[in-house]
């Protein structure tokens, strides 16, 4: 099954009503995460975007949530995907509390389930349409995963997802370090982010950031980050060629 | 019990709420071979007593490994106890491969009781003749549960079933309080002096029991001939006969002081 089989012009051909049936592209998505582990715990980050396509059409779209105690999840990708995946996780969090026998679901176990769901969804041709992060304390260990959409899954000191992946991991493996403060952690995070906010096209400017430690999640209110254009390169940019733009 | 007009259906109620049914299959565990297990807060022990049929054969496995942080020793119908070990193990291994992560005993037992009243409301169905004693590690520690054909579980500090099970009763009922806080070998050596107790003076030696043990930071596993004769010797745990002129002899007479067997009521299904 190759990209130009589901083109919308090779619907007719696929057979009909089975693939009204399973996702073919995204339509509302949402761009990168960065996530890192710090001192005490995990840091994700990740702007309240939701586009249509190239049109910035949502901006308080809410991409980070807790899981139970001990998790947070961030997710990039299709946003109705992700709004069933949070109803899955839910659920899953709910029967998990109804045994009420002193067990509870950590970051590893919500992080494997969330790979098996996606890879068996991958499988059937029917993917939720996500890269996810997913990261956590559970007596005192931290634990940070990502899962994408065909179930790829791997643990790291920092993760991201999109372009995340290309433009803050090169970043963050400079820059991370164990240990790393509270406020460490938040300004290299937002070192990422403006980064992303210069030079992702899907990127809005306003973002959260979600911290978890042994005490509990914590999702910060929106806010944006200041950016800086006074570059002297940006300045009469038509001075060598009159009339271009 | 007598026979009555109410006991041909596992689905029927006698006028005084019961069902003989299940009870009868409670009877088919207390005609087991003694299983016997006990607890403290980061190992459990589990024990039974292994007579074979005749000194030809092999034992009848009792003792089953379910996971590296479950066990379970049964008493009855040894091949109804076989098909749920089966059933414990793939759950076990379900649950790993969804969430990497050992299934807590609290959980599986709970799973297994359900399964167990399924038995005991259909009229196609007869109820599992067998009781477990399952063993193993959560979040919280070590636990022994007890699940009956009946459907119901209980926890355990200590706990025995099966045939001759109230000498072992009476021994753990002594000394369970301090099995919270003992050291994996007190608990063992307890186990095998319960064991002992079952045996109504029979000589206590290897080669008529078996010894599993699961804590925090060891997986389960059945203690190898071996190390359970050492531990009996070591402790000195012999029958109320005089000791053999020569210890190395002990196993073969071992089975023959067996050779008395099991009691006549016993079924043959389910040494």
């Amino acid at each position: 099954m190759n990209v130009s089989d589901s083109t919308p012009a090779m619907n007719n051909l696929m057979g009909s009503e089975a693939d009204s049936q399973r996702t073919l592209y995204p339509y509302v998505t949402g761009t990168s995460v960065v996530g890192i582990k710090y001192k005490d715990g995990i840091l994700l980050a990740a702007d309240m975007g939701g586009s249509y396509g190239s049109t910035l059409r949502y901006k308080t779209v809410e991409r980070l949530k807790s899981v139970g105690k001990h998790s947070i999840i961030g997710a990039s990708g299709e946003i109705s995907d992700f709004q069933e995946i949070m109803r899955n996780l839910d659920d899953l969090i709910l029967y998990d509390n109804m045994w009420d026998d002193g067990n509870s679901f950590g970051p590893k176990e919500v992080h494997n389930y969330l790979t098996r769901m996606m890879y068996n969804r991958r499988n059937k041709f029917n993917p939720l349409w996500n890269s996810l992060v997913l990261g956590g304390v559970k007596n005192g260990q931290k634990y940070l995963g990502t899962v994408s959409m065909i179930g790829v899954h791997y643990e790291d000191n920092h993760v991201a997802t999109g372009f995340g992946n290309h433009l803050a991991r090169p970043l963050l493996r400079d820059e991370w370090h164990e240990n790393l403060t509270f406020e460490e952690g938040v300004k290299l995070l937002e070192k990422c982010m403006r980064v992303l906010l210069y030079r992702d096209r899907s990127a809005v400017n306003k973002l959260q950031i979600a911290k978890i430690t042994e005490e509990g999640v914590t999702i910060s209110q929106p806010y944006a980050l200041k950016t800086f254009w006074g570059f002297s390169a940006f300045k009469n940019p038509t001075a060598g060629a009159e009339g271009s733009w | 019990m007598f026979r009555n007009q109410y006991d041909t259906d596992v689905t029927t109620w006698s006028p005084a709420g019961r069902l003989f049914q299940v009870e009868y299959a409670m009877e088919a565990v207390k005609q087991g071979s003694a299983a016997i297990g006990l607890r403290s807060k980061t190992h459990v022990v589990l024990a039974c007593v292994n007579k074979s049929t005749s000194e030809l054969s092999s034992h009848q496995k009792k003792i089953f490994k379910v996971d590296d942080h479950i066990g379970v020793s049964i008493a009855g119908l040894t091949a109804d106890g076989r098909v749920l070990s089966r059933y414990m193990r793939n759950e076990c291994i379900n649950y790993s491969y969804t969430y990497e992560s050992p299934l807590p005993v609290g959980r599986l037992v709970v799973q297994l009781a359900d399964k167990a009243q399924v038995c005991t409301q259909r009229s196609w169905k007869r109820p599992y003749g067998v009781g477990l004693l399952v063993g193993g590690l959560d979040e919280s520690g070590a636990h022994l549960y007890y699940n009956c054909p009946s459907g119901n579980y209980f926890e355990y500090q200590a706990f025995a079933i099966g045939s001759r099970s109230q000498a072992a009763k009476t021994y753990l009922e002594r000394k369970f309080e301090t099995f919270t806080d003992s050291s994996r070998d007190n608990l063992v050596k307890d186990a095998l002096f319960a064991l002992r107790e079952t045996l109504q003076g029979e000589r206590l030696t290897s080669s008529v029991c078996t010894i599993a043990v699961v804590g925090v930071g060891e997986a389960f596993h059945i203690l190898d001939q071996e190390t359970v004769q050492g531990l009996i010797n070591e402790f000195e745990i012999v029958g109320e006969e005089p000791a053999p002129a020569d210890e190395t002899a002990a196993p073969d007479q071992g089975s023959s002081a067996a050779a008395q067997g099991p009691s006549e009521d016993v079924a043959p299904m389910d040494i």
